[in-house]
């Protein structure tokens, strides 16, 4: 589904992305951890099109397309799902028409009619229940002034929404209290399949318990040094990342 | 980033201004020049009473001796007052009884512009006053509304068919001495609308007057006059478009409102005259004074304004609050591209007790635009109680283009209370790029985002209106990413 190779990405000329080989099949949940300032958020945002990186090197293929030549809103409607770190804002749009012209629009791209206003409705409910988001929330505007966990909730609520290909959650899990990472957990799972992959930037590896990826990697100075099962999570969780630190062969810098 | 900003930013606007068609059609207009024998020739081409030709002299001597103002953040170009040509109409004859005698030309030119004039065909309860250039085309549902006792008509055709009251209230909220365009205003304008709501009435359907400047080189100077009489009620819409011309035309109207006791004035403009092209060429100066005098107790006016056109806005719709209890109402859009320049906002001045207003303004500035809400809140001495909110907000795309608010405050009265909050925001590339995440395109971005900023001054606006508005704002920004 996915297959980076080599990718090497720039911001004001520096290097923050060194070389990155990744491959995501269909069914599969990647877990990425690493040390703040890595890189990991740098690599969600190129991979859904923010214009800020410059690629310097390397490709991406999304279901044999290339991925990189296409607008960040091509990627949405071919199915890629980023959930925020740092969830925007945006006064004044409420959710409920932000999220109605979402998904018509990746309706007219898989050239289907748009959704009736009861249909939409009805779709609103049933993932707000899925995700257990209050209807306090979703009556809002965008993100305006939720808290920082609601807002991770409402990335999640979005994902049940538009029912991604290939979600990346950067660190959906950071600021939530338990019972919101369990509905975190709930979300991911339930768009699990056959069909679909999810990769899920986390610091935390209680997430993982909920979360069951197929690989771990851990993402080090803008390269993947290591990738494993979910035991490389606790052997992180275990050591912390001074292990991987030394473990860095030489002339990596 | 700045540079990618930046690029984004000078691409072309790829929002072609949508009315920009001429329509070739036989004028009748006098030469160039403004002086009192230009003065005489309007007045006898409309077979005007002595007393308007009198009205229109004192306001030409007067205005003689006048300056332009300089105040406005605006940059204006000297203006040729006698190379324009202050009187211009449609040749057509001379009485219209059916609208089968109108030149089939005008009438194709308003169906374009979305106002077919045919009855049969008008969007169900609106009635148009279409005023092409100098003149009153054609005013649709007349007889309807007379048979309510409701006027609604060309002004011109008031003067000679209502005089006293256009004598008594013609230059009663604006007088001719009021400012330099309301001067000039008062002793050219060809035509306009008029509007009478009798005591007691409801007026049953939204009345609107369609403006178009047509011809070159020529002014527009239209007037309306709305008189509502105790326990009335009515909404009015005025729209505006004009051709794309390289030269700048000059528009300088006066609207002036009279709500008697009880009585209820909406009025809501939908300004869209030509802006110029992207590099600042021609495009519409609009000089208007607009106020309303909520002379009765409990009356109110309501002002609500899009504007989306022009080169240069000038403009200041305003309430006199004189009524105890009375109330004024100010809600703006104001949205400004690429070289577009406006300095607009209002004026609630509070006479009488318990008086009430509120003001929401919500500016929008792209491109290299300049943007200024300037605004005076006054409380008299006798006005207890008095009460203002204002709301000015700004909201920028990029950082080529400005924004300003001049908020100024009067008041004479210790009870009065007055709040005034202001914000100043900016699309951030970081929310467009959130939209595009979930599949929406840069431009129904910014649309989204600008009509929910301006959502509570769209709310205002007559259903029918509210849509194309909103359509309206976001084809004004196209192009203008930040
Ligand atoms: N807009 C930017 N301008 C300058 N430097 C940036 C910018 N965005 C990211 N960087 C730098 O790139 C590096 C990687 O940042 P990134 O956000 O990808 O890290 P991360 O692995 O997601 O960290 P965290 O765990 O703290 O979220 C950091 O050194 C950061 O300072
Ligand atoms: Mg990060």
């Amino acid at each position: 589904m996915l297959i980076i190779k080599d990718l090497k990405a720039s911001i004001e000329g520096e290097e923050i992305l060194k070389g990155i080989n990744l491959e995501v099949k269909a069914g599969e949940v990647h877990a990425i951890m690493g040390p703040n300032g890595s890189g990991k958020s740098t690599l969600a945002s190129v991979l859904a099109g923010r214009d800020l990186y410059r690629i310097d090197s390397g490709e991406v293929k999304y279901n044999g397309e290339d991925l990189l030549e296409k607008s960040p809103e091509e990627r949405a409607k071919d199915g890629l799902f980023l959930g925020f770190q740092y969830p925007i804002e945006i006064p004044g749009v409420s959710m409920v028409n932000f999220m109605k012209t979402a998904i018509n629009e990746m309706r007219r791209h898989r050239g289907e009619e748009p959704l009736s206003a009861s249909e939409f409705l009805k779709k609103m409910r049933e993932k707000k229940e899925l995700v257990e988001i209050d209807s306090s929330l979703t009556n809002r505007s965008v993100n305006e002034g939720f808290s920082g966990g609601e807002k991770k909730k409402n990335e999640i609520f979005q994902m049940a929404m538009l029912e991604p290909k290939l979600a990346i959650l950067d660190e959906t899990d950071s600021g939530l209290d338990i019972d919101a990472l369990k509905v975190v957990a709930k979300g991911v799972n339930n768009l699990k399949s056959s069909e679909n992959a999810i990769i899920v930037i986390t610091h935390y590896q209680r997430l993982l318990d909920y979360i069951v990826p197929d690989f771990v990697h851990i993402l080090y100075r803008g390269r993947i040094v290591r990738t494993g099962g979910k035991e490389l999570a606790l052997l992180l969780e275990e050591k912390g990342y001074e292990w991987v630190r030394k473990e860095e062969p030489a002339g990596n810098e | 980033m700045q540079n990618e900003q930046d690029q984004i930013l000078s691409e072309v606007t790829s929002g072609e201004y949508k009315f920009g068609f001429y329509t070739d059609i036989e004028q009748d207009s006098i030469g160039k020049g403004l002086n009192e024998d230009v003065i005489r020739t309007i007045s006898e081409k409309k077979n005007e009473p002595e007393f308007m030709l009198e009205f229109r002299l004192k306001a030409y001597r007067h205005w003689l001796t006048m300056e332009m103002p300089r105040w406005a953040h605006l940059n204006i170009p000297e203006i040729d007052y006698q190379d324009k040509i202050y009187y211009s109409a449609p040749r057509q004859k001379a009485k219209l009884k059916s609208l089968d005698e109108v030149d089939p030309e005008l009438l194709e030119t308003f169906e374009k512009l979305g106002i077919p004039l045919q009855e049969q065909k008008q969007l169900a309860g609106v009635a148009v006053d279409a005023v092409m250039d100098s003149v009153s085309v054609k005013t649709t549902f007349k007889e309807t509304l007379a048979e309510m006792g409701i006027i609604f008509c060309s002004f011109s055709e008031a003067v000679r068919e209502y005089p006293d009251l256009v004598k008594q209230y013609m230059g009663s909220v604006v007088p001719y001495t009021d400012n330099y365009f309301a001067a000039l205003n008062s002793a050219v304008f060809s035509d306009g609308s008029f509007c009478y709501i009798p005591k007691g009435v409801r007026c049953p359907m939204e009345l609107s007057t369609y403006f178009r400047i047509n011809a070159a080189n020529t002014g527009q100077f239209e007037r309306t006059l709305i008189v509502a009489e105790d326990n009335s009620y009515v909404s009015y819409l005025e729209g505006c478009t004009a051709p794309m011309r390289d030269e700048n035309q000059l528009h300088a109207a006066i609207v002036e409102i009279v709500a008697m006791e009880n009585a209820e004035v909406k009025y809501a403009t939908v300004q869209n005259w030509y802006p110029g092209d992207k590099n600042g060429k021609g495009g519409i100066y609009n000089f208007v004074t607009k106020r309303g005098i909520c002379k009765g107790d409990n009356s109110k006016i309501s002002w609500t304004q899009v504007e989306t056109g022009s080169a240069i806005t000038w403009k200041y719709p305003s309430c006199i609050l004189k009524g105890d209890n009375t109330t004024g109402e100010f809600y703006s859009v104001a949205v400004t591209n690429n070289h577009q320049q406006a300095d607009t906002g209002t004026k609630m001045i509070h006479i009488g007790k318990n008086s009430r207003s509120i003001i929401v303004s919500k500016g929008i500035s792209a491109g290299l635009s300049n943007n200024s809400y300037r605004g005076l809140v006054k409380v008299l001495r006798g006005a207890e109680n008095a009460r203002n909110f204002s709301q000015c907000d700004s909201l920028l795309l990029g950082d080529k283009c400005g924004a300003h608010t001049f908020p100024y405050i009067e008041a004479d009265n210790q009870s009065a209370i007055i709040e005034h909050e202001a914000t100043t925001s900016k699309i951030g590339e970081d929310q467009i790029f959130y939209c595009n995440q979930r599949g929406i395109s840069t431009e129904d971005a910014i649309g989204l985002i600008v009509n929910g900023y301006a959502k509570e001054v769209l709310s205002k606006l007559p259903m029918e209106f509210a849509v194309e508005a909103q359509k309206l704002l976001q084809i004004s920004l196209e192009g203008s990413v930040g």
